[in-house]
């Protein structure tokens, strides 16, 4: 058992949860109060002990389930000692590989039968019923075969594929019509559509563990473990984000802010200290018999830059443009004004999008769609943006504001117009250049970064988001 | 602290639930863990979702005293661990000098007001010090600096609090602990790893229906599950505050009162005011519930 333990918590590392050695003596003190054979008491039993970041959860239980996907009563590999039986397992998994050839006990279904039993699981949210139904598509449908070095979201997909769940929805929408005695109300018809779908998701979640215990049958759990691996949500590349990393991200972003604008706000207060308040300082006195022992002060008044962000949003770094665009208007009550200009080979100020609009995403979107930025071609020409930026707006940064420049430097061998950061530095506070790319490649091909740089107060990586917040954090 | 309190993981949930508390799995697990290693829990989740209400019933289930620390920005040691009462300190000099002060040594003096009866006990204190079965609820432990946060170490992990005057006090028993944090910032390391951890999320659907009926007299079953279906469908909106599970019972109740047997559309959006409380969400919803899906 405590091999096992160990085990788990080195996949846990790998996968990047922090994982202390207290806390992994916690786990084994838990796991002792529980019942081996309760298989989610013991999972939250661990989570409990080793998870301290509910945005860890995930990847807590991807690796968990990959882990322990052969490890349960129900495979019967645990002898009397906790120890894993060789031989059972050996025993299970030739099971499975047969399964896999098709020589299961579903063989003999065809797709129709598969496709009718399963709608009637929806139908009745039949969960028994749902899970053999799993197994039995995973075995028709995935054609997996043992050793193929293929992932498993190609079996995935091909399982998906056969069974059309988007027009078992609709048919278990015209059921549920039929069903009810009058026409359903549009609101009806929408819970119940969601209710359908959160079935067929379901289904899908245990069609995607079946395909992931066979697999580790296959293959061994280090290796499934490996390429399950998934980034956490604060370490996703901006530059390279799958749809669905984007939409993590965009969950992590909400929580993101409001700590920073909490953390901002604390540090501001306590960072310095205003002039004596003497009425304080009196009545603080009471308590030390009329002895001023402990002098007050006021609260500094706060110190708020004024914002200009200056963004690239061609293709390639347009979604880092977007969260950090983002990010900093879910501050903006930080900064004393915020002004935001976009470009691609022409610039256009779009600080009015985000004025009279509550929801930041809306605003974000709408940058996307109505700023003017083409000039010639669409494609990135830092150059000839900054020439109009500068004799447009030049004249409106002060000693007051921040710049922040963001993009990836990416010039298709235009001019550059280095001198534009450059004055725009002498006048402004401060100029940050934020770099969406990998340290590595800045100045390769037709990057040039250093050319801006060198005239920036200070050149960021940012390719996620933890390296925006640092960024965030340093910049209030 | 027996086993009786707690024999295993089923009567645990029983017991939370003979309460008033309808724990899911996870939840049941952990608060039985916390009892068994004698370890603090730490409760994150959304607004409104029930942490606080956790320990109120643990402290239901136990029989235990419930004693609370709600903790705000400029919290100190005077208000969360112990203070000196100096002004029964000061009377207590001046009651000297007016007697026969002379004969009495300052160091008597020092003893003498340095000791339990002048001694004002804080929640922390109090919680350890207690005779009784206590269960500790230090609520909203995200708002104290993380400076202050170090004060909690000492108590979460060795259960005792040091007092350079009288020396270290221990537990008479381990209180259970539970600390609530709506992560408006990262805690500390630290106090992270004393803690086990329990993430609240909303509920699923079965479990938000059960709690609805169980919260809300007078309530149909019917009713109910289309609630919790509609609060389900308006949760997955991206909105800037999801309606909770308060939210909900509130909604469910001003329902009830109103007679109302089913629910239709018009009658949704006349009183999305009470599960939602932007302007903005409001009008969000209201479009999205009317467009057909």
């Amino acid at each position: 058992m405590l091999d096992l333990l160990s085990g788990f918590v080195v996949q846990l590392r790998n996968a990047g949860l922090p994982v202390s050695l207290t806390e992994n003596l916690d786990a084994m003190e838990a796991v002792k109060h529980i019942p081996v054979e309760d298989r989610e008491a013991f999972k939250y039993a661990l989570a409990a002990t080793l998870v301290k970041n509910e945005q860890h959860w995930k990847a807590f239980e991807t690796v968990f389930e990959v882990y322990f996907s052969l490890r349960g009563p129900e495979y019967n590999v645990f002898d009397e000692d906790g120890e894993i039986d060789e031989d059972s397992l050996e025993e299970w998994m030739s099971q499975q590989m047969q399964g896999m050839g098709g020589q299961g006990s579903a063989e003999d279904m065809s797709p129709e039968e598969i496709a009718e039993m399963l709608f009637r699981a929806l139908m009745n949210a039949d969960e028994a019923m749902m899970a053999a139904m799993a197994r039995a598509a995973v075995t028709q449908f995935a054609g997996m075969e043992p050793g193929r070095p293929v992932g498993g979201t190609y079996y995935l997909y091909r399982t998906l594929r056969n069974l059309d769940l988007d027009g078992m929805l609709d048919r278990l929408m015209e059921e549920a019509q039929e069903r009810s005695q009058d026409d359903m109300t549009p609101l009806q018809e929408r819970l119940e559509r969601e209710e359908y779908e959160n079935r067929i998701e379901d289904l899908k979640r245990e069609i995607e563990a079946e395909i992931r215990r066979r697999l580790v049958a296959d293959r061994g759990v280090e290796a499934m473990a490996k390429t399950l691996r998934k980034p956490l949500p604060e370490d996703v590349d901006f530059m390279h984000a799958s749809r669905e990393e984007m939409v993590s991200i965009r969950k992590a972003i909400q929580p993101l802010t409001r700590k920073l604008a909490a953390r901002l706000a604390r540090k501001r207060k306590h960072k310095r200290r205003g002039p004596l308040d003497f009425r304080a300082t009196v009545r603080q006195s009471l308590s030390y018999g009329g002895v001023p022992a402990e002098p007050r002060f006021r609260n500094p008044r706060p110190n708020k830059p004024e914002l200009v962000v200056v963004a690239d949003i061609s293709g390639s770094v347009a979604a880092f443009a977007r969260f950090t665009l983002h990010l900093v208007y879910a501050l903006q009550n930080q900064f004393s004004k915020v002004r935001s200009f976009v470009f691609i080979d022409g610039i256009d100020e779009v600080t009015h999008l985000f004025q009279n609009e509550e929801d930041i995403t809306n605003a974000v979107h709408r940058v996307n769609t109505e700023a003017d930025v083409v000039w010639v071609d669409g494609h990135s020409d830092y150059g000839h943006a900054f020439g109009v930026f500068w004799e447009k707006y030049g004249s409106e940064i002060n000693s007051k504001s921040t710049v922040m420049f963001l993009g990836d430097a990416r010039n298709n061998y235009h001019s550059t117009n280095a001198w534009v950061v450059k004055e725009t530095a002498k006048k402004a506070r401060s100029v940050f250049w934020l770099n969406p790319e990998p340290k590595s490649y800045w100045d390769t091909g037709d990057s040039v970064i250093t050319e801006y740089a060198t005239h920036a107060d200070g050149v960021f990586e940012c390719r996620n988001l933890r390296q925006l917040e640092g960024f965030v954090d340093h910049l209030a | 602290m027996g086993d009786t309190m707690f024999g295993d993981l089923a009567s645990t949930r029983d017991g939370l639930r003979d309460v008033g508390y309808l724990a899911d799995d996870g939840i049941a697990s952990v608060v039985y863990l916390a009892e068994k290693l004698g370890k603090p829990v730490l409760v994150e989740g959304p607004a409104g979702t029930g942490k606080t209400e956790l320990a109120k019933a643990v402290a239901g289930m136990t029989d235990a005293r419930l004693i609370r620390l709600q903790c705000y920005e400029g919290l100190d040691e005077a208000k969360a661990l112990y203070e000196w009462n100096y002004k029964k300190q000061l009377l207590r000099i001046q009651a000297d000098r007016g007697s026969d002060a002379n004969n009495e040594e300052w160091v008597d003096i020092q003893d003498d007001i340095f000791n339990d009866e002048f001694l004002l006990t804080r929640p922390l204190l109090e919680a350890i010090t207690a005779e009784e079965k206590v269960v500790l609820l230090i609520d909203e432990v995200d708002r104290v600096e993380v400076e202050t946060e170090a004060l909690l170490l000492e108590i979460l992990s060795e259960y005792q609090v040091s007092i350079p005057e009288l020396g270290t006090i221990e537990a008479t028993q381990i209180p259970l602990v539970f600390l609530t944090s709506n992560n408006t910032r990262e805690l500390s390391e630290a106090l992270k790893r004393r803690c086990l951890f329990l993430h609240i999320d909303y509920p699923q659907l079965e479990r938000e229906k059960e709690i609805v009926l169980r919260k809300v007299e007078g309530i149909s079953d019917n009713l109910a599950e289309q609630i919790a279906r509609i609060v389900r469908s308006i949760r997955q909106i991206e909105l800037k505050k999801s309606p909770s599970v308060s939210e909900t019972l509130d909604w469910a109740r001003t329902l009830v009162l109103l007679g109302v047997e089913s629910i239709d559309v018009e009658l949704a959006k006349e009183s999305l005011h009470i599960l939602l409380k932007y302007q903005s969400d409001i009008e969000k919803t209201a479009k999205e519930l009317t467009v057909e899906a």
